[in-house]
Parts: C-alpha cells; sequence; structure tokens
C-alpha cells in the first residue's frame, strides 16, 4: 500500500441498512473490505474485543435455521462489545401465527440498536427494514440477497489474490435458487471480475446472461482458466429427479472434482459457502485441498460482519 | 465420442477382408442421393465400397458376383419404434428373436423402447441392452432409455449418463408424460446434453378407458372411445413446451390430421419438433375392426379413413419425417379378449416394408418418398450414419422385389409373438435379402 494518492473512499458507509449489495459503489465495498482486512488481522490477536458496539442491542431474528450465519453474527458483534440476543422461530411467537410485521413492530417497540434478519422469502428483509428505527442487515432473503456472504467471499478472494478486479470468477451450481449467487455477482461486477456461472439449464434463471455473467451449461469449460471456482450447495430436495436427476450425475457434470479444477488456472482457489455436501457439489478431496479457501470465508465471515456493524452503528443516533 | 459402438455390427474382418460382393444390374433406389438409376454396388470389409451406374453390368475383377436382376437395391430399413420384450416379457419377444424379424423385413437398424421389465431407466440397463444385442442380435440394436424413472413420468432420469452409455434418445414408452412440469424439465434439461427427446401424446386422463377411436364406428360398436384430441392436445401442450426450452423433441407417432396440423405450424416457426407414423396408422383405419377383432387393438387407436389419408398427405410433404413399424408383441392369450380388455399393440417388423409398398402400388406415394421415410430421415433423426448407400458407409442394404405378390400367414413370421393385423392379407412386394454390415443375415427362400 502506498500513501502517495490520497485516499477519495468514503470515510463511512452512508446506510442504515445493509438490505442488498445491488447499488454498493466500489469505493463503498472497499471500505467495508479494508475495514474487514485490519478486522481478520486484529481477530488473530489475543485480546481482540474492542467495545465501538459497547451498549448496543442486537437481535439475531432468524426464521431460517443456521447455524454457522447465526454464530458468525453473534461473535461479531459480541467481539464489538455489543449485547446479542438470538430469537429462532421455533421458540417466537411468530409460529403462534403472528405476522412478519406485527413481529418487526413489537421487536421495535423494544427499541434494539441492530437487527439481523434471515427469512426464508424474497423482500421479507426489506419488509420487515419499512417497519423498524433500527439498522436492519439482511442475513439471507429466500434466493434473493446475501450481501454479508458476497463481502466475505470478496474478503478472501482479495486475500488470497491481492485484487479482485481483473480475475475470472467461475460460480458454478444451483444458480437458480441461490441467494448467494446473485449477491455475489453484483459484487464481483461492482468490483470489476469477470464472471461465468456454470449450471444445468433446470438450474438457471430465464435470461442468465442478463445478471452480468457469463453464461455455461458445461462445466468444465466455465472453470477453463479460471482465478477463482466458486461452488454452491445442492439442496438435497432438488437432487431427486425435479432438477437433476441424481447425485451421482450431478457429481459427474456438475460436481468439482480434481479433473475439472485441472482447468482452472494452476494457482486457482475453491471456495463454497457452506454447509457443503462431499460428493455432491465438491469431491472430499478438492474440499480439503490446499487451493481450498473455505475455512478462511468462515474466518473472514466474521470480519466482515464486525466490519458491517461498526459501520452501520456509527450512523445510529446517540442515546 | 462413440457411445453406440457397441450395439453396432462391426464388419467382419478375418477371412472375409480379402473377398469382395459385387451386386450388379440392380435398381439402385437411394433417398440420401434422390438416386433411382438402373446399377450396382460393391461391399468389401462390410463397407459399401462402390455404388453407381458404371456397376450395372461390370464389377471389378475378383469378387462374387451377384445379379440382381433388376430388382431394387436400397439402404437397409431403420426402425425407430420398436417394443421387445426382453428383460421381462421374454415369452413374448427377446432381442434375438425380434432381430431375426427385422432382418426377414429388411430392417438394418431397430431402436428398441425403454418399457421392458426392469425398466431401462439406468446406466447398468443400457449396458445389459447393448451387451445382450451384442451377442444375439443379428441386425443393429440401439436402445432408448426412459425419460423419467420407472416410466412413472415424475422425476426424470440420468439423461447425461444415459446418453453417454449410449441411449440413443430418450422415451416415455406408451404413457405421456402428464406433468407439464416434469416434461419442461426433461426438455430443459435433455436440451444441455443434445438429448432426443421422444414423446407418446396421449392425455393420459381424457384417453383413459378408451378401447378405440371415438366415433360413430365406436358408437355402434358399444366401445369406449378415445377422442382424436386427448393427442391433439399433449402435442400442443409440448409444442408450447419446445418453444420455452429448445429442447429437441420428436412426436413418437402421430395419427390425426390435427396433429398433423400442429406439427406443421411447428416446424413453420423453426421450432427443433419432428415427429413419426406407425405403418399401421398409414395402411389401416378404424373400419379394420370389424367384428372387434383385436389384432386391430393399438395405441393410439386406429382412426379414420380421413385421419390415415391425412397421414399420407404428411409424408408426401416432409411434415411427417419417419415410417415406424410400432413393432409391439403382444401374448396370443392377452389378445384373445373381449376387445375393451384385450392389450394394445401389433408386430410389424416383416410386414413393415410390403405394407408400405401399398402406398406406392396405389399411387399414394412415390417410392422414393416411402423408403425416405424409412432410410435417411430415421437416419438424420437419430444421428446414424446408416441409412443410406455412400462410398465408405456400413453396407446395411437390402435387395427387394417391389412387386412380387404373397399372402401374410403369422405362423410364417419369425416374431415370438404372432399379433399381426396384417394376417391372411395379400402383399406385393418382398425382401429377398437383407445384409447387415455386408453380412447376409437374411435371404428369402422360395
Amino acid at each position: 500500500m502506498t500513501n502517495a494518492v490520497a485516499k477519495v473512499e468514503p470515510l463511512h458507509f452512508p446506510h442504515r441498512h445493509l438490505l442488498t449489495v445491488e447499488g454498493l459503489g466500489a469505493q463503498e465495498i472497499n471500505f467495508l473490505l479494508d475495514l474487514a482486512d485490519s478486522n481478520a488481522d486484529a481477530n488473530r490477536q489475543v485480546g481482540n474485543r474492542r467495545d465501538v458496539l459497547r451498549g448496543r442491542m442486537l437481535i439475531n431474528l432468524f426464521f431460517e435455521n443456521s447455524t454457522r450465519t447465526q454464530a458468525s453474527f453473534e461473535m461479531a458483534a459480541k467481539r464489538l462489545g455489543a449485547d446479542v440476543m438470538n430469537m429462532n422461530v421455533s421458540t417466537s411467537s411468530v409460529s403462534k401465527g403472528e405476522t412478519l410485521i406485527d413481529t418487526a413492530v413489537t421487536l421495535n417497540a423494544m427499541r434494539p440498536d441492530m437487527i439481523v434478519v434471515r427469512h426464508h422469502s424474497a423482500g421479507a428483509v426489506e419488509l420487515l427494514a419499512q417497519k423498524v428505527d433500527c439498522s436492519v442487515i439482511n442475513a439471507g432473503d429466500g434466493s434473493h440477497q446475501h450481501p454479508t456472504q458476497a463481502l466475505l467471499d470478496a474478503l478472501t478472494i482479495r486475500r488470497a489474490k491481492g485484487r479482485v478486479g481483473g480475475l475470472t470468477v467461475a460460480i458454478c451450481g444451483d444458480i437458480l435458487h441461490s441467494r448467494v449467487a446473485r449477491s455475489n455477482i453484483m459484487l464481483l461486477n461492482a468490483l470489476g471480475a469477470r464472471v461465468r456461472i456454470a449450471a444445468p439449464s433446470t438450474l438457471l434463471p430465464p435470461a442468465p446472461e442478463r445478471m452480468g455473467a457469463e453464461v455455461f451449461t458445461d462445466m468444465w469449460k466455465a472453470v477453463e482458466g479460471a482465478d477463482v471456482v466458486m461452488m454452491l450447495r445442492l439442496q438435497r430436495e432438488r437432487m431427486e429427479g425435479s432438477y437433476v436427476p441424481s447425485t451421482r450425475e450431478y457429481f459427474h457434470f456438475f460436481g468439482l472434482d480434481h479433473e475439472k479444477l485441472a482447468r482452472a488456472k494452476p494457482d486457482a482457489i475453491v471456495m463454497h459457502p457452506g454447509p457443503m455436501n462431499r460428493g455432491v457439489e465438491i469431491a472430499s478431496t478438492v474440499a480439503d485441498h490446499s487451493s481450498s479457501v473455505i475455512r478462511e470465508q468462515v474466518e473472514m465471515g466474521v470480519a466482515v460482519r464486525m466490519a458491517v456493524l461498526e459501520a452501520l452503528a456509527r450512523n445510529l443516533a446517540k442515546r | 465420442m462413440n457411445a453406440t459402438s457397441s450395439t453396432t455390427k462391426r464388419p467382419a474382418r478375418e477371412s472375409k477382408s480379402a473377398t469382395a460382393t459385387a451386386f450388379l444390374n440392380a435398381r439402385i433406389v437411394d433417398p440420401a442421393a434422390n438416386r433411382d438409376e438402373p446399377g450396382g454396388l460393391v461391399v468389401r470389409d462390410g463397407l459399401i465400397a462402390d455404388v453407381g451406374p458404371h456397376l450395372r453390368r461390370n464389377s471389378p475383377e475378383g469378387v462374387n458376383v451377384i445379379d440382381c436382376k433388376g430388382r431394387v437395391l436400397a439402404p437397409g430399413l431403420i426402425d425407430a419404434q420398436v417394443f421387445t420384450g426382453e428383460p421381462g416379457f421374454e415369452h413374448r419377444e427377446t432381442l434375438k428373436t425380434a432381430s431375426h424379424a427385422a432382418a426377414a423385413g429388411g430392417v438394418t437398424t431397430i431402436v428398441v423402447m425403454p418399457e421392458t421389465n426392469p425398466v431401462i431407466d439406468q446406466v447398468a440397463l443400457v449396458d445389459f441392452i447393448q451387451r445382450r444385442a451384442r451377442d444375439n442380435a443379428i441386425v443393429h440394436v440401439h436402445t432408448m432409455a426412459a425419460m423419467t424413472k420407472g416410466l412413472k413420468g415424475e422425476e426424470m432420469t440420468e439423461i447425461g449418463l444415459l446418453k453417454r452409455a449410449g441411449a440413443i434418445a430418450f422415451s416415455n414408452g406408451k404413457t405421456s408424460v402428464a406433468n407439464t412440469r416434469v416434461m419442461r424439465n426433461v426438455l430443459l434439461y435433455g436440451r444441455d446434453f443434445g438429448a432426443l427427446i421422444v414423446h407418446h401424446t396421449e392425455d393420459p386422463y381424457l384417453a383413459s378407458s378408451g378401447a378405440m377411436n371415438s366415433g360413430e364406428i365406436a358408437a355402434r360398436l358399444g366401445l369406449p372411445g378415445t377422442h382424436k384430441a386427448s393427442e391433439t392436445i399433449m402435442l400442443e401442450r409440448d409444442v408450447r413446451l419446445v418453444e420455452m426450452t429448445r429442447g429437441r423433441y420428436h412426436a413418437a407417432t402421430i395419427s390425426s390430421a390435427e396433429s398433423l396440423d400442429v406439427i406443421r405450424a411447428a416446424k413453420a416457426r423453426n421450432l427443433p419438433v419432428t415427429c413419426g407414423v406407425s405403418i399401421n396408422h398409414l395402411t389401416l383405419n378404424e373400419n379394420d375392426i370389424g367384428p372387434y377383432r383385436t389384432f386391430f387393438k393399438i395405441r393410439p387407436p386406429l382412426r379414420s379413413d380421413e385421419d390415415r389419408a391425412a397421414m399420407v398427405r404428411g409424408l408426401a410433404a416432409g411434415d411427417i419425417d419417419i415410417i415406424v413399424s410400432s413393432h409391439d408383441p403382444q401374448d396370443a392369450d392377452d389378445k384373445r379378449r373381449p376387445f375393451a380388455e384385450a392389450t394394445d399393440g401389433a408386430v410389424g417388423l416383416e410386414t413393415l416394408l410390403p405394407a408400405a409398398l401399398r402406398l406406392y402400388h396405389s399411387g399414394e406415394l412415390p417410392l422414393m418418398s416411402v423408403l425416405r421415410a424409412l432410410t435417411i430421415n430415421p437416419a438424420k433423426l437419430l444421428g446414424l450414419h446408416s441409412g443410406r448407400l455412400a462410398k465408405g458407409a456400413v453396407a446395411d442394404i437390402i435387395l427387394f422385389d417391389p412387386d412380387e405378390p404373397w399372402v401374410v400367414n403369422k405362423d410364417m413370421l419369425r416374431s415370438r409373438s404372432k399379433n399381426s393385423p396384417f394376417d391372411e392379407s395379400k402383399m406385393q412386394g418382398r425382401v429377398l435379402r437383407t445384409l447387415v454390415a455386408g453380412e447376409t443375415v437374411y435371404q428369402y427362400a422360395p
């Protein structure tokens, strides 16, 4: 890093919520990534707890089960000194028939500072955000968006490759149902990467080329010369004859094994948002190979979420 | 990738490689080259070494000579819809008996359907058919694989792996995929692999319980009818799905004038749509059922003579691409039942060519058109290199007399089942010799 050029990057992230990566500019994204990058280094030190969020209350509101994302947000918030409350659908009033808006209004009345929301319906998080006074962070809404995943993926790539712009990233798997794919395609495009997507036609949305990616139904061609191969999780209920005939056939044509990976650049990295189906979308030996940065992705997840929480907290009214 | 090679009879290489056979004094009819002229043909090493008018009388040195006496020398027929009973119903037909029936009918390539027990819906079963055919069959055998698991119309099969294993196309047998979403996914997914999706078009709800074509005759016979709209409705749905997915689609056997209109319109819109017709629907009609003759009970049912004439016109215009025998061996016991309870199906391999020649003799179609739909068109549809009399092509050849009169006797049929609607019919035209990869696999002995 040189300091010759005066930085024109924003010194803050001028948003109340993080609902989507759509519309985020490269400067804003890099601001978050730079912050997260220093968090990642700091997190490796002993005594890394800070207190920028001391006195702040964060609610983890998960309408869809998630272990890792919820834990990642919780750890990020606690490292910054926030108080965290985890709310699970199964134990909340939602299962008693309360509407999403009623839940939002009720929670808002308790005056939290931030709500992290995951919901199975696209657009649900945005709907909730309209009804509360605090910051809302989208932790995944249906097949729509998962902004912090795209940010942590970008940070992982940037740390492994030194840059994101100009790289060729092949995103392979269930594009149709993937919020990870949608978020990543947008964010990587904003950072100047060349994005490819690969899937059987049954797992591609209509007019996939309009998403800003080069489309392949042959994964061998999609990974040819790629710097990054990003695999997506295939939901179990989509494996047995509805969208793809079988896990065997899927693995044969769309699973990342060493043969397909050999088509990518020799120093290509392998990514997966987790949890993995070993032997379905990725061979075990590839997942555990030195080219795999899947564990780093998890580590960067905490760092990126800390950055997001910190950036949004700066915009919160002082109490 | 030569995926289907294991089912293909290889040219004999050993001692026979030194010898060649010349077929002189023939009428060469090859629709692929639009050729119909006096001439001859030389077979060497299982391949066609030479063909043309210059071989009418003179042959190269040191070859066996066969005088064709002016009879027709044509490419061996390719039959894209053959049901056998192997595996599971071997008492009806095996690959071996079907191949002998085919050879006697001048059919050098058969495509067998996946509607067996077990259903051909897995790679290992495609492999089984190929190995059994290699060891027992005397003509080329290719297999269609099921497009849905167990032909249930619910979950698609491993189309990619099945195609790689050698499945030549994908079929749902004699049942339509009623679930539109499943059919759309099959077409969409199959497109990625260049798979040919062959579909029987009959709305199962509308057609259920029908025993014959709905109309005056069914009414008179007191039989439940299947309206021809049940075919057209399914076909129209499929064409919309092809428009949506651009999957490669072939309607297995159409039978009504309205269905022909749908095909013609689809082709006019440049959709990847083709269709076939069974020989039965070109040469028979519902009147033939007469007094409840169950050998005329087939699927789709025989239609009116107007529909039959429309099929012939469709063939002449090129809107219908191929003719199939729809050879479907059934037990005598399953046929000797009250009409509505009898099983559907008719054998047809051995009568395919003479029945097709009826259209030529009646003046409804030129010989070239008849043969085109039985040779080069199915070859193109299925991606085969046979079906033509070209230099260097595999020597799948038939010699036939287009005029010789004879009467079908079901007991003389080589098929293990004898359910022929043409039993005791007068035919004009008979196969004299059938060569598969240069080897004579059938020769007529008067």
